[in-house]
């Protein structure tokens, strides 16, 4: 064999070498969230009845019962998070974007966002606990909305300056040679380009913060029963899952994975229906 | 021949660096003009100055004069709302709004302040008509402006720019992104339009300058080196570096 050949055949075997490590790796990655998945769905699914959505918990050490109410503060406390987070969150993106831009005020903003995107939650948690919960003397549904709306916020901004800058300078120029006020630009012709990519921003921020607990562990704490007034504790799937997956009951451990499997398909479905919007944007 | 717009002693600066230098022009009213000049000779950066677009950037600085019939476009304080209501522009490439054809046009008659749904609609079929438009896409009014053709995006904004009824139409190079065919109909809608619009148009190509132009200027290192009738400027041009551009030998 000649020496072309004998590099041909080399080059050939790094070439799957290579493959085959990048093939195992992302395996890897996969085999364990299919794990994670197939535990979530065989162990939940099996806790899953209408009770659990429709009754409140039973006593300690009782079989029976749901967490109608930790469902509903779930939805209650990303709901009131994103009314406060979501609003602010793009002001200040249409800031960066529409008016900051290369300004120092600007950039000072850019740099706390990142900083507090890569921010701990449970230093978030504990700052609105200090903020909100000792000074009123009680944990609250409020409490933990706020630690979640600071959590979303600066995905949010970045999320919107991004999609923002995306509408070309030449748009807001065309509006602006119509004779156009600056607000007016932003209002309805920028924002009307960028509206999709903004929805799906919010909607991964809303994923992202429905998921959280250890924010929650200091600001609405739990509670064991209906609760509609946002001053009062407010039980969550996800800080009920640490209590009763924490918890001495097998009846606990069913529930805990029953929450479990309820919170990461609502986390599943809006991560899809952001994809579908996406989607919609390319067409 | 009357002016619509006077230019004097115009100077223009972006930040430290000078790129127009002793601009003196007369754009005539309900004329075409031309203006052309190898690239990066200033002609897009003078046309800017006429609506006030700079203004946008900071760091940007004029000094001289433009009159536009009389009064100083130039002045502190002006407001520049009104100025871009009589100073349309169209740009290079199509910039439709991310919104249907209808509301493209209909954005510009809102800013006047035209409330009336009958007023509006009859203004944004009168500039499709205009623009010559109507006939392709009257039958998808509320489509998106985004899915038309390149030409015809750019149509819809000579159709937006007019709707609004300015005196004075900017054109930076409103066919360097079109074939042939989008040129010609956008040239015969140049030459209906002038008139009622005076029309001011930077162009590369030479050709489309001596077909829809009364007046060119010829632009060169941020200075004007000669502005006459077009049919001057292309037949018998006083200056040498006019006759050497025009006739290709550089550009």
């Amino acid at each position: 064999m000649d020496a072309a050949g004998a590099r041909f055949i080399k080059r050939k075997l790094a070439n799957y070498g290579a493959l085959a490590l990048s093939a195992a790796s992302a395996a890897f990655g996969i085999f364990f969230l299919f794990w994670i998945l197939k535990d979530v769905l065989v162990l939940g699914f099996s806790a899953i009845n209408l009770d659990f959505f429709t009754r409140l918990p039973a006593p300690a050490g009782m079989e029976g019962g749901g967490l109608v109410n930790a469902i509903a503060g779930t939805f209650l406390i990303t709901a009131l998070a994103t009314v406060i987070g979501v609003p602010a969150g793009i002001m200040a993106g249409t800031y960066l974007s529409e008016y900051g831009r290369k300004s120092r005020m600007a950039s000072v903003v850019r740099f706390v966002s990142d900083i507090l995107v890569s921010a701990p939650s449970i230093v978030v948690g504990v700052f609105v606990y200090a903020l909100l919960v000792k000074p009123f003397g009680g944990f609250s549904a409020i409490a933990g909305a706020v630690a979640l709306a600071i959590i979303m916020l600066p995905v949010v901004i970045r999320t919107a300056e991004e999609m923002l800058k995306l509408v070309p300078d030449a748009t807001r120029e065309a509006a602006l040679a119509l004779g156009a006020p600056h607000w007016k630009v932003t209002v309805h012709v920028v924002y009307r380009g960028a509206v999709r990519g903004i929805v799906t921003g919010v909607m991964l921020a809303v994923a992202r913060v429905s998921g959280e607990t250890a924010p929650l562990l200091f600001t609405s704490f739990n509670n064991s029963f209906w609760n509609f007034s946002l001053t009062e504790p407010t039980a969550t799937l996800t800080v009920t899952i640490f209590n009763y997956a924490m918890g001495p009951y097998e009846d606990w451990h069913q529930k805990a994975w029953a929450a479990a499997l309820l919170i990461t398909a609502i986390v599943l479905l809006v991560n899809i229906i952001s994809r579908i919007i996406v989607r919609g944007k390319a067409e | 021949m009357k002016d619509k717009l006077t230019i004097k002693d115009l100077n223009f600066w972006y930040g430290d660096k000078q790129a127009l230098k002793d601009i003196n022009l007369h754009i005539g009213e309900k004329q075409i003009t031309a203006l052309i000049g190898p690239s990066g000779c200033g002609k897009t950066t003078f046309l800017r100055c006429l609506n006030r677009m700079h203004d946008l950037y900071p760091g940007n600085r004029y000094e001289g004069e433009i009159l536009l019939e009389g009064r100083n476009i130039l002045e502190k304080g002006l407001d520049l709302i009104r100025l871009r209501g009589k100073i349309g522009m169209v740009f290079q490439k199509p910039t439709p709004f991310p919104m249907s054809i209808y509301e493209n046009i209909a954005f510009g008659l809102k800013l006047m302040g035209i409330k009336s749904k009958g007023e509006v609609s009859g203004r944004v079929e009168k500039a499709l008509k205009d623009s010559a438009l109507w006939d392709e896409i009257s039958d998808r009014l509320q489509g998106p402006a985004l899915s038309l053709s390149g030409g015809q995006q750019q149509r819809l904004c000579i159709a937006r720019a007019i709707a609004v009824e300015p005196e004075v139409i900017l054109m930076d190079e409103p066919c360097s992104a079109l074939d042939p065919v989008a040129t010609a109909k956008i040239e015969d809608l140049m030459t209906g339009i002038k008139e009622d619009y005076t029309v001011v148009i930077v162009t590369h190509n030479m050709q489309q300058a001596a077909r829809v132009s009364e007046y060119t200027g010829f632009f060169m290192l941020g200075e004007v080196v000669e502005f006459d009738t077009t049919e001057k400027i292309f037949t018998a041009p006083a200056n040498k570096l006019t006759e050497d551009y025009i006739t290709g030998r550089f550009g």
